[in-house]
């Protein structure tokens, strides 16, 4: 065992391990594969973005409109459901259930709140002009922010679901892989939000 | 049936007190990122302050939070490529449009 690497391990030692040619679960390589795919998914859409920022067709500019410290603490609360999951996810396999469940509904709540912020944030910026219509700009932003949002409301919907399960019984620590691959999708939509954060708000450009 | 051996492997894993520091590490680069926005300096300084914290950031929690500094290279395989592909695609939509 000493030549297997730790998530190897796991696989051969976990009740739920299925034989697979590589040591690796299958559900935990589709996860990786599915974020690459999204990748290349938000990685063209975040470019065509840069691309047409500055086509603002006489509408609100970027800095016009943009709050940015509104915008950090909404990349705060995502950066600290990072945290809150990655502790769901360890206390479960250390066997602690309830501690299990508390961070997971509280990674569900700071994806709440986030996704709050994102309603206001697209709320203002419609009062202020900005719309899906209005511009390449308003159009680009509202694809690529809406498209974010939708993958961290589908994020919530899963942790609550977990949750649910968790309180039934159905997530003992020897299942731990199923709220483990719910994490990998969380932590992909928060490093999405980091590079859109520095991308998409802070980075000057030319106008 | 036992579910002990993924608590043995949890021993393995950083613990919830390295995962805290490391949250403060990515709150201090938030706070450092959304300085830039206040600082008068170069544009290109600026840019490249900002992307050097964003990649810190995407490091820290692709590797310690989704833990494939500690899994197979397999795995680091497959999302590498898919990464290599957005970025390929990235400079490529730069080049045609001359943005930047």
């Amino acid at each position: 065992m000493s030549g297997l690497s730790q998530a190897q391990q796991i696989a051969h030692h976990s009740d739920e391990a299925h034989a697979t040619s590589t040591g690796i679960s299958h559900n935990k390589i589709m996860m990786w594969a599915f974020l690459a795919s999204d990748c290349m998914f938000f990685g063209s859409f975040i470019m065509t973005f840069m691309v047409y920022r500055g086509k603002a067709a006489g509408g609100p500019r970027p800095q016009d409109i943009w709050d940015i410290p509104y915008t950090s603490v909404s990349a705060a609360v995502l950066l600290l459901s990072s945290l809150a999951i990655v502790l769901a996810l360890t206390y479960l396999q250390r066997g602690n259930e309830r501690a299990f469940r508390i961070w997971l509904v509280a990674t569900a709540a700071l994806g709440l709140m986030f996704l709050g912020g994102q309603f206001y944030e697209f709320t203002t910026f419609y009062h202020d002009g900005l719309t899906l219509h209005s511009s390449l700009f308003g159009s680009t932003f509202f694809v690529l922010t809406g498209f974010h949002g939708t993958h961290v409301a589908i994020g919530v919907i899963w942790l609550l679901s977990l949750a649910w399960l968790s309180k039934k019984g159905k997530i003992p620590p020897s299942r731990s892989e199923m709220p483990e691959i719910a994490a990998l999708y969380w932590h992909f939509v928060d490093i999405v939000w980091i590079i859109i954060f520095a991308v998409v708000y802070l980075i000057p450009y030319k106008s | 049936m036992s579910s002990a051996p993924v608590s043995h492997h949890a021993h393995e894993l950083p613990n919830p007190a390295t995962y805290v520091k490391l949250a403060v590490i990515l709150g201090i680069f938030t706070i450092i990122e959304t300085a830039t926005y206040y600082i008068h300096i170069s544009e290109l300084v600026i840019t490249l302050v900002l992307l050097f914290f964003m990649t810190c950031k995407f490091v820290l929690v692709v590797g310690y939070y989704m833990h494939l500094k500690f899994e197979s290279k397999i795995l680091v395989a497959v999302f590498s490529v898919g990464m290599m592909v957005a970025l390929a695609a990235m400079l490529a939509l730069i080049a045609i449009n001359h943005n930047f």
